[in-house]
């Protein structure tokens, strides 16, 4: 393989050289542990306290406001758990969430709907987006807490969560964000949005993978996820992990630092992207809106052919890239977001997922697009929905 | 993921196609879980399977078993087809990971469905050969994609 394009950001990024760079010294320098009491550690509490403030900035909270974690997962879990343990004994147990969550909530709802918790999934409209009336209408006095993701994963959608949160917060209710894809993609300031809690991931803006933060606004006091030592205010035992916190840190320095630049440079090569398949691919749909999505999102759905054999061609011509059909997701469903919009099965299963990055070029898209044509044709050309679809054509 | 002979398969699979006024067509799977499997048979009046075509709408491995399958019985007898089971279709692949293994079932079912289609074409009945039970042809043939 000559060149390989890569085109699943929204699975992982590269991490930074800039950023990689910033983490070395942790590892062999300054590796001592930040609880230790002599200056060579305390070295390393200073450089966390700093990497906080930096992240803190980045979407106007306050230091002690940011809880370093494992990851988006992680800091789901979190949010949720510690919420319905905080609340369910008192308030209520009653938990809303959209029908297009990423799985780290959604099977954490399934979870605590087997401890006795009562989730209602609300729907989403043709574009990904939620369904604001559908949610006014779930909110009991028993809802504990409402968690909407920041933008699809799969789809890029992005919600409204400025009137979601305002919603949650005339109601009493908290409010949580999955912002794994959001996050130093687009602005977030959480006191403009009404966030409460907020997960965010490292490895998705080009940060290392393991790590991750939850941002939790003071005065939330859900507890401990994770007991034993002191560290993050006693709130998330286990040694920092020191390398990962600083790398995060200026990956989102530097993210932010471009982020009008690098938005501009992706939508331009994303229209050009959705304009060409489109126009060029005949059956082919843009699944999520045309324009309230991520920057860096392009997913689509071709008639006739299946998700994983396009993903093994596009892999054979070097391009990497991700598919919501059942075979690529290991069960026989395809991905609940495709069907959340609305997508009959056999249009779910001929899904891709390209994500973009600051590193992907203009040729890059053209030559991905020449790429699906050619891939889509030929396995048109041995689809049997191909071939009823053409005979019915003629007839 | 996929044995080499897999990927040779799926990169280059053999006999797709049509076949025109074929002695059997055989349609299985369901677009809803993502692999449909369509086999054509000629085959000729000793009942020997002269050729044999397929068009799959399904993943890596559904496309190479399809094409595995119709090497495996061309050339075979009617009574010989019968023997290609999953299984062969599997072996002859050098394997297939454990969640894919449902796709050389469809393989099975296509030779089953073509060949109950050539029995009923011609008012025949073969030992050995039950309805198939996955022709999606009657029910999903007014469907809209």
């Amino acid at each position: 393989m000559s060149k390989m394009i890569y085109l699943d950001n929204a699975a992982t990024t590269k991490t930074a050289p800039e950023v990689v760079e910033a983490m070395l010294p942790y590892f062999t320098e300054y590796y001592g542990n930040p609880s230790s009491l002599y200056g060579f550690a305390s070295h390393n509490k200073d450089a966390i306290s700093k990497a906080r403030r930096q992240i803190a900035d980045t979407i106007g909270a306050k230091d002690k406001e940011i809880y370093f974690t494992a990851g988006g997962s992680a800091s789901d879990n979190w949010a949720l758990k510690a919420t319905a343990e905080l609340l369910g004994e008192t308030k209520g147990k009653h938990i809303i969430t959209s029908r297009i969550e990423h799985h780290a909530i959604m099977h954490t709802c399934d979870y605590l709907a087997k401890k006795g918790f009562e989730i209602t999934y609300i729907d989403v409209d043709e574009n990904g987006v939620i369904k604001m009336d559908e949610l006014k209408a779930a909110i009991r006095p028993d809802t504990i807490l409402i968690s909407v993701m920041f933008a699809n994963n799969e789809i890029g959608t992005i919600q409204p969560i400025k009137q979601i949160g305002a919603l949650a917060h005339e109601n009493g209710i908290l409010f949580h964000t999955d912002a794994v894809q959001a996050y130093c993609h687009v602005p977030i300031n959480v006191d403009e949005y009404n966030i409460d809690m907020m997960s965010a991931s490292g490895h998705k803006f080009y940060g290392s993978k393991g790590i991750g933060f939850l941002y939790i606004r003071t005065g939330v006091k859900i507890r401990s996820f994770v007991h034993g030592g002191a560290q993050e205010r006693k709130r998330r035992a286990g040694t920092e992990n020191v390398p990962c916190i600083i790398g995060m840190a200026k990956a989102a320095e530097i993210a932010h630092a471009h982020m009008a630049e690098w938005n501009e440079k992706e939508i331009a090569m994303r229209d050009h992207m959705i304009d060409r398949v489109l126009a060029e691919i005949p059956y082919s749909r843009l699944n999520g809106g045309r324009t309230n999505r991520l920057p860096n999102n392009v997913n689509f759905s071709f008639q006739f052919v299946e998700g994983e054999s396009m993903l093994i061609m596009l892999d054979m011509k070097g391009i990497c890239a991700s598919s919501g059909s059942a075979c690529a997701s290991g069960s026989l469903d395809p991905s609940h977001v495709l069907l959340g919009i609305g997508l009959p099965h056999e249009i779910a299963h001929g899904s891709v997922r390209l994500t973009l990055s600051d590193e992907t070029t203009m040729d890059d898209i053209d030559y991905t697009v020449d790429a699906l044509k050619e891939i889509v044709a030929q396995l048109r050309s041995m689809s049997p929905l191909y071939e009823d679809f053409v005979k019915k054509q003629k007839k | 993921m996929y044995s080499e002979k897999v990927m040779d398969h799926f990169q280059n699979p053999r006999n797709v196609g049509e076949i025109e006024n074929a002695s059997g067509v055989g349609t299985v799977g369901n677009a809803k879980c993502g692999d449909i499997m369509r086999m054509y048979l000629d085959i000729d009046d000793n009942g020997v399977i002269q050729d044999c075509k397929f068009k799959t709408f399904g993943c890596g491995a559904a496309v190479a078993t399809s094409s595995m399958a119709t090497e495996l019985v061309k050339g075979k007898t009617i009574q010989e087809a019968l023997e290609v089971t999953n299984k062969a279709v599997m072996e002859a692949l050098d394997g297939l990971p454990p969640i894919k293994v449902h796709c050389s079932l469809l393989a099975e079912e296509a030779i089953h469905a073509a060949l109950w289609d050539y029995a009923e074409k011609n008012g025949i009945k073969i030992e050995g050969l039950s309805k198939p039970k996955s022709d999606i042809s009657e029910e999903e043939d007014d469907e809209e994609y």
